[in-house]
Protein backbone atom coordinates (compact mmCIF):
# COMPACT_ATOMS: atom_id res chain seq x y z
CA UNK A 1 0.00 0.00 0.00
CA UNK A 2 1.22 3.31 -0.87
CA UNK A 3 0.88 6.79 1.39
CA UNK A 4 3.14 8.82 -0.77
CA UNK A 5 -0.49 10.71 -2.43
CA UNK A 6 -1.58 11.58 0.85
CA UNK A 7 1.40 13.12 1.87
CA UNK A 8 1.36 15.00 -1.40
CA UNK A 9 -1.68 16.86 -0.57
CA UNK A 10 0.24 18.41 2.53
CA UNK A 11 0.99 22.14 1.92
CA UNK A 12 3.70 22.35 4.42
CA UNK A 13 5.75 20.18 6.76
CA UNK A 14 5.12 22.10 10.14
CA UNK A 15 1.50 21.55 11.65
CA UNK A 16 1.35 17.96 10.23
CA UNK A 17 -1.05 15.51 11.88
CA UNK A 18 -0.15 11.61 11.17
CA UNK A 19 -3.87 9.96 11.55
CA UNK A 20 -5.46 6.48 10.92
CA UNK A 21 -8.15 5.92 9.17
CA UNK A 22 -9.98 3.06 8.26
CA UNK A 23 -11.42 3.59 4.84
CA UNK A 24 -13.82 0.62 3.26
CA UNK A 25 -12.64 -1.51 5.29
CA UNK A 26 -8.56 -1.01 5.12
CA UNK A 27 -6.88 0.72 7.63
CA UNK A 28 -5.20 4.00 5.96
CA UNK A 29 -2.52 6.39 7.85
CA UNK A 30 -1.65 9.48 6.19
CA UNK A 31 -0.18 12.62 7.23
CA UNK A 32 -2.93 15.27 6.98
CA UNK A 33 -2.64 19.33 7.95
CA UNK A 34 -5.67 20.58 10.38
CA UNK A 35 -6.87 22.27 7.98
CA UNK A 36 -7.90 19.72 5.24
CA UNK A 37 -11.50 18.10 4.68
CA UNK A 38 -12.03 14.73 4.83
CA UNK A 39 -13.16 14.69 1.52
CA UNK A 40 -10.54 16.60 -0.47
CA UNK A 41 -8.49 13.95 1.79
CA UNK A 42 -10.68 11.07 -0.37
CA UNK A 43 -10.24 12.54 -3.66
CA UNK A 44 -6.67 13.89 -3.49
CA UNK A 45 -5.41 12.05 -0.72
CA UNK A 46 -6.44 8.51 -1.26
CA UNK A 47 -7.80 8.91 -5.18
CA UNK A 48 -11.46 7.98 -4.27
CA UNK A 49 -12.69 10.52 -6.59
CA UNK A 50 -16.40 8.95 -6.19
CA UNK A 51 -17.28 11.50 -3.41
CA UNK A 52 -17.93 14.27 -4.73
CA UNK A 53 -17.73 18.30 -4.36
CA UNK A 54 -21.03 19.82 -5.34
CA UNK A 55 -21.64 23.16 -3.29
CA UNK A 56 -18.91 23.18 -1.00
CA UNK A 57 -21.28 24.82 1.25
CA UNK A 58 -22.85 21.66 3.43
CA UNK A 59 -26.28 21.88 1.32
CA UNK A 60 -26.12 19.52 -1.26
CA UNK A 61 -25.40 16.16 -0.19
CA UNK A 62 -22.70 15.16 -3.36
CA UNK A 63 -19.78 14.38 -0.66
CA UNK A 64 -22.00 12.04 1.54
CA UNK A 65 -19.67 9.64 3.25
CA UNK A 66 -20.62 6.96 6.27
CA UNK A 67 -18.70 8.02 9.40
CA UNK A 68 -18.73 5.29 11.72
CA UNK A 69 -21.93 4.03 9.92
CA UNK A 70 -23.63 7.36 10.08
CA UNK A 71 -24.42 9.91 7.02
CA UNK A 72 -22.34 12.92 7.05
CA UNK A 73 -21.63 15.68 4.55
CA UNK A 74 -17.52 15.31 3.83
CA UNK A 75 -17.04 19.10 3.15
CA UNK A 76 -17.58 19.99 6.67
CA UNK A 77 -15.43 17.46 8.22
CA UNK A 78 -11.84 18.02 8.78
CA UNK A 79 -9.86 15.15 7.63
CA UNK A 80 -8.12 15.11 11.60
CA UNK A 81 -11.23 14.36 12.90
CA UNK A 82 -11.69 11.13 11.56
CA UNK A 83 -8.05 9.74 13.51
CA UNK A 84 -9.27 6.33 14.80
CA UNK A 85 -13.02 6.28 13.20
CA UNK A 86 -13.75 4.52 10.17
CA UNK A 87 -15.34 5.90 6.76
CA UNK A 88 -16.90 3.96 3.88
CA UNK A 89 -17.08 5.63 0.73
CA UNK A 90 -18.93 4.79 -2.64
CA UNK A 91 -16.08 2.70 -3.82
CA UNK A 92 -16.34 0.75 -0.22
CA UNK A 93 -20.08 -0.31 -1.15
CA UNK A 94 -19.83 -3.19 -3.91
CA UNK A 95 -16.92 -4.51 -6.71
CA UNK A 96 -17.40 -4.27 -10.66
CA UNK A 97 -18.44 -8.04 -10.37
CA UNK A 98 -20.89 -8.01 -7.18
CA UNK A 99 -23.18 -4.62 -6.96
CA UNK A 100 -24.39 -3.45 -3.71
CA UNK A 101 -28.19 -3.65 -4.11
CA UNK A 102 -28.36 0.26 -3.69
CA UNK A 103 -26.13 0.53 -6.79
CA UNK A 104 -28.58 -2.21 -8.15
CA UNK A 105 -31.00 -0.04 -7.27
CA UNK A 106 -29.92 3.05 -9.16
CA UNK A 107 -29.26 0.92 -12.24
CA UNK A 108 -32.64 -1.21 -12.56
CA UNK A 109 -34.92 2.17 -11.92
CA UNK A 110 -33.00 4.45 -13.79
CA UNK A 111 -31.87 6.59 -10.78
CA UNK A 112 -29.63 8.74 -12.02
CA UNK A 113 -29.19 10.68 -15.43
CA UNK A 114 -25.59 12.79 -15.09
CA UNK A 115 -24.41 10.95 -11.97
CA UNK A 116 -23.11 13.79 -10.01
CA UNK A 117 -25.23 13.51 -6.84
CA UNK A 118 -25.45 10.10 -6.95
CA UNK A 119 -22.70 9.05 -4.77
CA UNK A 120 -24.08 10.97 -2.17
CA UNK A 121 -27.35 9.69 -2.68
CA UNK A 122 -26.38 5.98 -2.44
CA UNK A 123 -24.27 6.53 0.77
CA UNK A 124 -27.48 8.44 2.53
CA UNK A 125 -29.90 5.73 1.46
CA UNK A 126 -27.30 2.79 2.48
CA UNK A 127 -26.98 4.69 5.61
CA UNK A 128 -31.03 4.29 5.75
CA UNK A 129 -31.12 0.66 4.85
CA UNK A 130 -28.53 -0.26 7.34
CA UNK A 131 -31.13 1.03 9.97
CA UNK A 132 -34.53 -0.04 8.60
CA UNK A 133 -34.49 -2.64 6.25
CA UNK A 134 -38.42 -2.30 5.31
CA UNK A 135 -38.42 1.53 4.92
CA UNK A 136 -41.79 3.33 3.12
CA UNK A 137 -41.48 5.84 0.24
CA UNK A 138 -42.08 8.49 3.13
CA UNK A 139 -39.04 6.98 5.02
CA UNK A 140 -36.76 7.57 1.76
CA UNK A 141 -37.74 10.67 1.32
CA UNK A 142 -36.73 11.74 4.21
CA UNK A 143 -33.31 9.93 4.45
CA UNK A 144 -32.43 11.79 1.31
CA UNK A 145 -33.65 15.09 2.38
CA UNK A 146 -30.26 16.35 2.84
CA UNK A 147 -29.02 15.41 -1.01
CA UNK A 148 -30.08 17.43 -3.76
CA UNK A 149 -30.35 16.31 -7.34
CA UNK A 150 -30.67 18.79 -10.41
CA UNK A 151 -31.35 16.34 -13.14
CA UNK A 152 -33.87 12.97 -12.12
CA UNK A 153 -36.67 14.82 -10.12
CA UNK A 154 -35.97 12.33 -7.39
CA UNK A 155 -39.04 10.07 -8.44
CA UNK A 156 -36.17 7.35 -9.73
CA UNK A 157 -34.07 7.81 -6.93
CA UNK A 158 -36.76 7.14 -4.35
CA UNK A 159 -38.14 4.13 -6.58
CA UNK A 160 -34.23 2.76 -6.93
CA UNK A 161 -33.72 2.67 -2.72
CA UNK A 162 -37.59 0.76 -2.57
CA UNK A 163 -35.74 -1.76 -5.04
CA UNK A 164 -32.69 -2.29 -2.91
CA UNK A 165 -34.83 -2.10 0.28
CA UNK A 166 -36.83 -5.21 -1.50
CA UNK A 167 -33.89 -6.80 -3.01
CA UNK A 168 -31.75 -6.76 0.25
CA UNK A 169 -34.68 -8.35 2.22
CA UNK A 170 -34.98 -11.04 0.05
CA UNK A 171 -32.01 -11.99 -0.67
CA UNK A 172 -29.45 -10.54 1.07
CA UNK A 173 -27.96 -11.19 4.61
CA UNK A 174 -30.65 -9.62 6.23
CA UNK A 175 -32.90 -11.95 4.84
CA UNK A 176 -33.57 -14.24 7.83
CA UNK A 177 -34.91 -11.36 10.01
CA UNK A 178 -35.93 -8.17 9.84
CA UNK A 179 -32.95 -6.12 11.19
CA UNK A 180 -33.03 -3.18 12.58
CA UNK A 181 -29.14 -3.44 13.49
CA UNK A 182 -27.05 -0.38 13.62
CA UNK A 183 -24.25 -2.38 12.37
CA UNK A 184 -22.71 -0.84 9.29
CA UNK A 185 -21.78 -2.64 6.60
CA UNK A 186 -19.35 -1.72 4.28
CA UNK B 1 -12.55 26.08 -0.23
CA UNK B 2 -9.88 25.89 2.54
CA UNK B 3 -10.10 27.13 6.02
CA UNK B 4 -7.09 29.50 7.05
CA UNK B 5 -4.54 27.77 8.74
CA UNK B 6 -5.19 26.89 12.61
CA UNK B 7 -3.38 24.90 15.24
CA UNK B 8 -5.37 22.03 15.97
CA UNK B 9 -6.07 20.46 19.79
CA UNK B 10 -7.85 17.19 20.60
CA UNK B 11 -7.94 16.87 24.34
CA UNK B 12 -9.00 13.97 25.91
CA UNK B 13 -10.60 14.72 28.98
CA UNK B 14 -11.94 17.84 30.67
CA UNK B 15 -9.18 18.92 33.04
CA UNK B 16 -7.12 18.63 29.51
CA UNK B 17 -9.88 20.24 27.93
CA UNK B 18 -9.95 23.67 30.44
CA UNK B 19 -5.83 24.00 30.71
CA UNK B 20 -6.10 24.51 26.81
CA UNK B 21 -8.61 26.88 27.14
CA UNK B 22 -6.94 28.92 29.91
CA UNK B 23 -3.43 28.12 27.86
CA UNK B 24 -5.26 29.93 24.43
CA UNK B 25 -7.98 31.95 25.77
CA UNK B 26 -9.57 34.55 22.97
CA UNK B 27 -7.19 32.72 20.53
CA UNK B 28 -8.91 29.15 21.01
CA UNK B 29 -12.76 27.67 19.76
CA UNK B 30 -14.30 25.11 20.54
CA UNK B 31 -15.01 22.53 17.75
CA UNK B 32 -18.67 20.22 18.73
CA UNK B 33 -20.09 19.07 15.80
CA UNK B 34 -18.94 21.25 12.93
CA UNK B 35 -22.07 21.75 11.23
CA UNK B 36 -21.90 26.01 11.81
CA UNK B 37 -18.19 26.21 12.87
CA UNK B 38 -16.47 24.57 10.03
CA UNK B 39 -18.89 26.34 7.09
CA UNK B 40 -17.85 29.81 8.65
CA UNK B 41 -14.19 28.87 8.85
CA UNK B 42 -13.96 27.36 4.97
CA UNK B 43 -15.99 31.11 4.30
CA UNK B 44 -13.51 32.81 6.85
CA UNK B 45 -16.06 34.29 8.23
CA UNK B 46 -14.39 33.01 11.08
CA UNK B 47 -10.48 32.34 11.17
CA UNK B 48 -9.72 31.30 14.74
CA UNK B 49 -6.04 30.56 15.55
CA UNK B 50 -6.75 27.39 17.53
CA UNK B 51 -9.34 24.69 17.38
CA UNK B 52 -10.12 22.82 20.05
CA UNK B 53 -11.67 19.48 19.21
CA UNK B 54 -14.48 18.03 22.08
CA UNK B 55 -15.51 15.19 19.99
CA UNK B 56 -12.69 12.92 21.63
CA UNK B 57 -13.71 13.61 25.17
CA UNK B 58 -15.38 10.65 26.72
CA UNK B 59 -18.94 10.88 28.11
CA UNK B 60 -20.39 13.88 26.72
CA UNK B 61 -22.80 12.58 24.27
CA UNK B 62 -25.61 11.83 26.67
CA UNK B 63 -29.12 12.67 27.52
CA UNK B 64 -30.83 11.65 30.52
CA UNK B 65 -33.13 12.28 33.46
CA UNK B 66 -32.25 13.07 37.35
CA UNK B 67 -34.78 10.84 39.51
CA UNK B 68 -36.62 14.59 39.94
CA UNK B 69 -37.01 14.38 35.83
CA UNK B 70 -34.49 16.80 35.51
CA UNK B 71 -33.42 16.29 31.42
CA UNK B 72 -29.43 16.65 30.97
CA UNK B 73 -28.61 17.33 27.70
CA UNK B 74 -24.58 16.78 26.90
CA UNK B 75 -22.37 19.02 24.92
CA UNK B 76 -22.03 16.31 22.17
CA UNK B 77 -25.18 14.91 21.93
CA UNK B 78 -25.66 15.06 18.28
CA UNK B 79 -29.36 16.30 16.70
CA UNK B 80 -30.40 12.61 15.53
CA UNK B 81 -29.89 10.94 19.42
CA UNK B 82 -32.48 13.58 20.23
CA UNK B 83 -34.49 12.67 17.18
CA UNK B 84 -34.15 9.12 17.61
CA UNK B 85 -34.35 9.61 21.55
CA UNK B 86 -37.56 7.10 23.26
CA UNK B 87 -37.28 9.13 25.89
CA UNK B 88 -38.23 12.34 24.14
CA UNK B 89 -40.82 10.88 22.28
CA UNK B 90 -42.60 9.05 25.81
CA UNK B 91 -41.78 12.39 28.11
CA UNK B 92 -40.36 15.40 26.18
CA UNK B 93 -43.14 16.60 23.56
CA UNK B 94 -41.47 20.11 22.30
CA UNK B 95 -37.87 18.80 21.87
CA UNK B 96 -39.20 15.73 19.89
CA UNK B 97 -40.97 17.72 17.82
CA UNK B 98 -38.22 19.94 17.35
CA UNK B 99 -35.13 17.69 17.18
CA UNK B 100 -35.92 15.79 13.34
CA UNK B 101 -36.86 19.56 12.09
CA UNK B 102 -33.35 21.03 12.24
CA UNK B 103 -31.26 20.96 9.13
CA UNK B 104 -31.20 17.76 7.30
CA UNK B 105 -29.89 13.95 8.24
CA UNK B 106 -26.02 14.69 7.51
CA UNK B 107 -26.01 17.59 9.53
CA UNK B 108 -28.21 16.06 12.19
CA UNK B 109 -25.76 13.26 12.51
CA UNK B 110 -22.73 15.85 13.45
CA UNK B 111 -24.32 18.62 15.05
CA UNK B 112 -25.05 19.16 18.73
CA UNK B 113 -27.82 20.83 20.40
CA UNK B 114 -25.49 22.31 23.06
CA UNK B 115 -23.33 23.71 19.93
CA UNK B 116 -26.44 25.12 18.54
CA UNK B 117 -27.56 27.42 21.58
CA UNK B 118 -24.05 27.87 21.56
CA UNK B 119 -23.50 29.34 18.10
CA UNK B 120 -26.36 32.09 19.12
CA UNK B 121 -27.80 32.17 15.60
CA UNK B 122 -31.11 33.55 15.43
CA UNK B 123 -32.61 31.39 13.05
CA UNK B 124 -31.08 28.03 15.39
CA UNK B 125 -34.13 26.29 16.66
CA UNK B 126 -32.72 24.77 19.76
CA UNK B 127 -32.42 28.16 21.34
CA UNK B 128 -36.34 28.59 21.78
CA UNK B 129 -36.97 24.95 22.39
CA UNK B 130 -34.61 25.54 26.00
CA UNK B 131 -36.10 28.86 26.61
CA UNK B 132 -40.06 27.93 25.85
CA UNK B 133 -39.05 25.06 28.35
CA UNK B 134 -37.57 27.79 31.54
CA UNK B 135 -34.07 25.66 30.46
CA UNK B 136 -30.50 26.53 31.83
CA UNK B 137 -27.15 26.18 30.56
CA UNK B 138 -24.41 24.62 32.69
CA UNK B 139 -20.86 26.25 32.20
CA UNK B 140 -17.39 24.81 33.41
CA UNK B 141 -14.52 26.82 33.49
CA UNK B 142 -11.61 27.33 35.92
CA UNK B 143 -13.74 28.84 38.80
CA UNK B 144 -16.38 25.76 38.35
CA UNK B 145 -19.21 26.02 37.24
CA UNK B 146 -22.51 28.04 36.75
CA UNK B 147 -25.65 28.51 35.66
CA UNK B 148 -26.84 30.31 32.77
CA UNK B 149 -30.76 31.30 32.39
CA UNK B 150 -31.63 30.45 28.65
CA UNK B 151 -33.27 34.05 28.69
CA UNK B 152 -29.04 35.48 29.35
CA UNK B 153 -27.39 32.70 27.53
CA UNK B 154 -27.44 34.45 24.19
CA UNK B 155 -26.38 37.75 24.29
CA UNK B 156 -26.96 38.72 20.24
CA UNK B 157 -26.28 37.23 16.53
CA UNK B 158 -23.78 34.87 17.34
CA UNK B 159 -22.59 36.11 20.38
CA UNK B 160 -23.15 33.93 24.10
CA UNK B 161 -22.49 34.38 27.89
CA UNK B 162 -19.69 32.25 27.93
CA UNK B 163 -16.02 33.45 28.75
CA UNK B 164 -13.56 32.18 26.67
CA UNK B 165 -12.16 29.40 28.91
CA UNK B 166 -15.84 28.32 29.19
CA UNK B 167 -16.97 25.57 28.00
CA UNK B 168 -21.13 24.72 27.88
CA UNK B 169 -21.10 21.44 29.59
CA UNK B 170 -24.75 20.54 29.29
CA UNK B 171 -28.32 22.52 28.44
CA UNK B 172 -30.56 21.31 31.13
CA UNK B 173 -34.32 21.00 31.70
CA UNK B 174 -36.20 21.51 34.95
CA UNK B 175 -38.76 18.94 36.07
CA UNK B 176 -42.68 19.71 35.17
CA UNK B 177 -44.48 20.58 37.74
CA UNK B 178 -47.45 19.23 35.64
CA UNK B 179 -48.50 16.84 32.91
CA UNK B 180 -46.58 18.01 30.04
CA UNK B 181 -47.59 18.96 26.13
CA UNK B 182 -46.74 20.95 23.27
CA UNK B 183 -44.90 21.31 20.00
CA UNK B 184 -42.52 22.66 17.73
CA UNK B 185 -44.13 24.48 14.59
CA UNK B 186 -41.86 25.58 11.88
CA UNK B 187 -42.32 27.11 8.56
CA UNK B 188 -39.39 26.49 5.95
CA UNK B 189 -38.85 26.69 2.05
CA UNK B 190 -37.73 23.04 1.84
CA UNK B 191 -37.14 20.80 4.08
CA UNK B 192 -33.62 20.97 5.57
CA UNK B 193 -33.86 24.83 5.51
CA UNK B 194 -33.62 27.28 8.23
CA UNK B 195 -37.19 28.77 9.89
CA UNK B 196 -38.97 31.70 8.38
CA UNK B 197 -40.45 31.25 11.14
CA UNK B 198 -40.72 28.62 14.13
CA UNK B 199 -42.52 28.96 17.35
CA UNK B 200 -42.00 26.35 20.55
CA UNK B 201 -44.50 25.67 22.61
CA UNK B 202 -44.68 24.09 25.90
CA UNK B 203 -47.66 23.62 28.94
CA UNK B 204 -47.61 22.18 31.99
CA UNK B 205 -50.97 21.30 33.26
CA UNK B 206 -52.87 19.82 36.11
CA UNK B 207 -56.12 19.40 37.46
CA UNK B 208 -57.10 20.76 34.14
CA UNK B 209 -55.58 24.00 34.40
CA UNK B 210 -52.81 25.31 33.09
CA UNK B 211 -50.01 25.98 35.90
CA UNK B 212 -47.01 27.07 33.75
CA UNK B 213 -46.78 27.60 29.65
CA UNK B 214 -43.58 28.72 27.31
CA UNK B 215 -43.74 30.02 24.38
CA UNK B 216 -40.67 31.03 22.50
CA UNK B 217 -39.98 32.50 18.77
CA UNK B 218 -37.31 31.17 16.04
CA UNK B 219 -36.38 33.52 13.10
CA UNK B 220 -38.19 36.64 13.61
CA UNK B 221 -36.42 38.63 15.81
CA UNK B 222 -32.27 39.59 16.07
CA UNK B 223 -32.11 36.38 18.88
CA UNK B 224 -34.57 33.89 20.09
CA UNK B 225 -37.55 35.73 21.46
CA UNK B 226 -39.26 34.39 24.48
CA UNK B 227 -43.15 35.61 24.29
CA UNK B 228 -43.36 35.69 28.34
CA UNK B 229 -46.63 37.88 27.77
CA UNK B 230 -48.34 35.23 25.21
CA UNK B 231 -47.37 32.61 27.52
CA UNK B 232 -48.27 34.15 30.70
CA UNK B 233 -51.92 34.33 29.03
CA UNK B 234 -52.39 31.10 29.14
CA UNK B 235 -51.62 30.61 32.36
CA UNK B 236 -53.98 29.70 35.85
CA UNK B 237 -57.00 28.11 33.79
CA UNK B 238 -57.75 25.53 31.32
CA UNK B 239 -56.97 26.07 27.78
CA UNK B 240 -59.63 27.82 25.86
CA UNK B 241 -60.12 29.13 22.50
CA UNK B 242 -60.28 32.93 23.94
CA UNK B 243 -56.71 32.15 25.47
CA UNK B 244 -55.40 30.59 23.07
CA UNK B 245 -56.37 33.39 20.69
CA UNK B 246 -55.37 35.87 23.50
CA UNK B 247 -51.49 34.09 23.25
CA UNK B 248 -51.57 34.04 19.26
CA UNK B 249 -52.34 37.49 19.27
CA UNK B 250 -49.34 38.69 22.02
CA UNK B 251 -47.06 36.09 20.16
CA UNK B 252 -47.80 38.01 16.88
CA UNK B 253 -46.92 41.52 18.44
CA UNK B 254 -43.76 40.29 20.15
CA UNK B 255 -42.20 38.73 16.70
CA UNK B 256 -39.62 41.86 15.54
CA UNK B 257 -39.29 39.84 12.26
CA UNK B 258 -37.94 41.57 8.89
CA UNK B 259 -38.83 41.72 5.36
CA UNK B 260 -36.64 39.37 3.35
CA UNK B 261 -36.22 36.46 0.66
CA UNK B 262 -38.14 34.21 3.18
CA UNK B 263 -41.16 36.73 3.33
CA UNK B 264 -42.78 39.76 4.98
CA UNK B 265 -42.77 40.91 8.00
CA UNK B 266 -46.26 40.93 8.58
CA UNK B 267 -46.48 37.09 6.49
CA UNK B 268 -43.91 36.09 9.22
CA UNK B 269 -46.04 37.74 12.26
CA UNK B 270 -49.28 35.89 10.42
CA UNK B 271 -47.28 32.54 10.16
CA UNK B 272 -46.40 32.82 14.42
CA UNK B 273 -50.08 33.47 15.03
CA UNK B 274 -51.64 30.78 13.12
CA UNK B 275 -48.57 28.27 14.19
CA UNK B 276 -49.66 29.36 18.04
CA UNK B 277 -53.71 28.67 17.35
CA UNK B 278 -52.50 25.30 15.47
CA UNK B 279 -50.09 24.06 17.98
CA UNK B 280 -52.18 25.14 21.38
CA UNK B 281 -55.02 23.50 19.71
CA UNK B 282 -53.09 20.28 19.28
CA UNK B 283 -51.61 20.79 22.67
CA UNK B 284 -54.17 18.29 24.41
CA UNK B 285 -53.52 15.77 21.41
CA UNK B 286 -49.22 15.68 22.29
CA UNK B 287 -49.88 15.47 25.89
CA UNK B 288 -46.82 12.85 26.95
C1 LIG C 1 -27.19 23.04 5.75
C2 LIG C 1 -27.42 23.39 7.18
C3 LIG C 1 -28.71 23.55 7.64
C4 LIG C 1 -28.95 23.87 8.97
N1 LIG C 1 -30.24 24.02 9.38
C5 LIG C 1 -30.50 24.29 10.67
C6 LIG C 1 -31.83 24.43 11.13
O1 LIG C 1 -32.79 24.27 10.38
N2 LIG C 1 -32.03 24.74 12.44
C7 LIG C 1 -31.00 24.89 13.32
O2 LIG C 1 -31.24 25.15 14.49
N3 LIG C 1 -29.72 24.73 12.93
C8 LIG C 1 -29.45 24.45 11.62
N4 LIG C 1 -28.15 24.31 11.23
C9 LIG C 1 -27.07 24.46 12.21
C10 LIG C 1 -26.80 23.16 12.93
O3 LIG C 1 -27.87 22.87 13.80
C11 LIG C 1 -25.50 23.16 13.77
O4 LIG C 1 -25.29 21.83 14.16
C12 LIG C 1 -25.52 23.98 15.02
O5 LIG C 1 -25.88 25.32 14.77
C13 LIG C 1 -24.15 24.05 15.67
O6 LIG C 1 -23.89 22.90 16.41
P1 LIG C 1 -22.50 22.17 16.25
O7 LIG C 1 -22.44 21.14 17.31
O8 LIG C 1 -22.37 21.72 14.86
O9 LIG C 1 -21.48 23.34 16.64
P2 LIG C 1 -20.13 23.85 15.99
O10 LIG C 1 -20.32 24.21 14.57
O11 LIG C 1 -19.03 22.93 16.33
O12 LIG C 1 -19.94 25.18 16.87
C14 LIG C 1 -20.77 26.32 16.71
C15 LIG C 1 -20.30 27.42 17.65
O13 LIG C 1 -20.57 27.09 19.01
C16 LIG C 1 -19.37 26.97 19.76
N5 LIG C 1 -19.52 25.78 20.61
C17 LIG C 1 -19.99 24.56 20.22
N6 LIG C 1 -20.09 23.74 21.27
C18 LIG C 1 -19.68 24.45 22.34
C19 LIG C 1 -19.59 24.14 23.74
N7 LIG C 1 -19.93 22.94 24.22
N8 LIG C 1 -19.13 25.10 24.58
C20 LIG C 1 -18.79 26.34 24.11
N9 LIG C 1 -18.87 26.68 22.80
C21 LIG C 1 -19.32 25.75 21.93
C22 LIG C 1 -18.26 26.85 18.74
O14 LIG C 1 -17.04 27.36 19.23
C23 LIG C 1 -18.79 27.67 17.58
O15 LIG C 1 -18.58 29.03 17.82
C24 LIG C 1 -27.87 24.00 9.88
C25 LIG C 1 -26.57 23.81 9.44
C26 LIG C 1 -26.34 23.51 8.10
C27 LIG C 1 -24.93 23.33 7.64
S1 LIG D 1 -20.24 19.39 -1.28
FE1 LIG D 1 -20.61 18.83 0.76
S2 LIG D 1 -22.70 19.28 0.98
FE2 LIG D 1 -22.32 19.97 -1.04
S1 LIG E 1 -28.39 12.75 -11.60
FE1 LIG E 1 -27.61 14.70 -12.11
S2 LIG E 1 -27.60 15.70 -10.18
FE2 LIG E 1 -28.66 13.90 -9.76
Amino acid sequence: MSYGRSVEVVETAENVRRITITVNGERRVVEVEPRLLLAHLMREGLGLTGTHFGCDTTNCGACTVLFDGEPIKSCTMLAVQADGHEVTSVEGLGTHSELDPVQEGFQAEHGLQCGFCTPGMMMASKALLNRNASPTEEDVRWALSGNLCRCTGYQNIVKAVLWAADKQRLSGPAAAGDTSSEEHVS
Amino acid sequence: MYPSKFGYEAPRSLDELSSLLNRYGDDAKILAGGQSLVPMMKLRFAAPEVLVDINGIPGLDYHREDPDGTLRVGALCRHVTLERSALLAAKHPLMAAAAPLIADPMVRSRGTMVGSICHSDPQGDWASVLLALGGHMVALGPRGRRTIAAGHFSLGPFQNALQPDEIALEAVIPAPTGQRSGTYLKLERRVGDFATAGVAMALETSDGRVVRAGIALTGVGPSNIAATEAAQALVGKPLSEESIEQAAQLAAAAAQPRGDHRGSAAFKRHVVATFIRRGLARGEAVAA
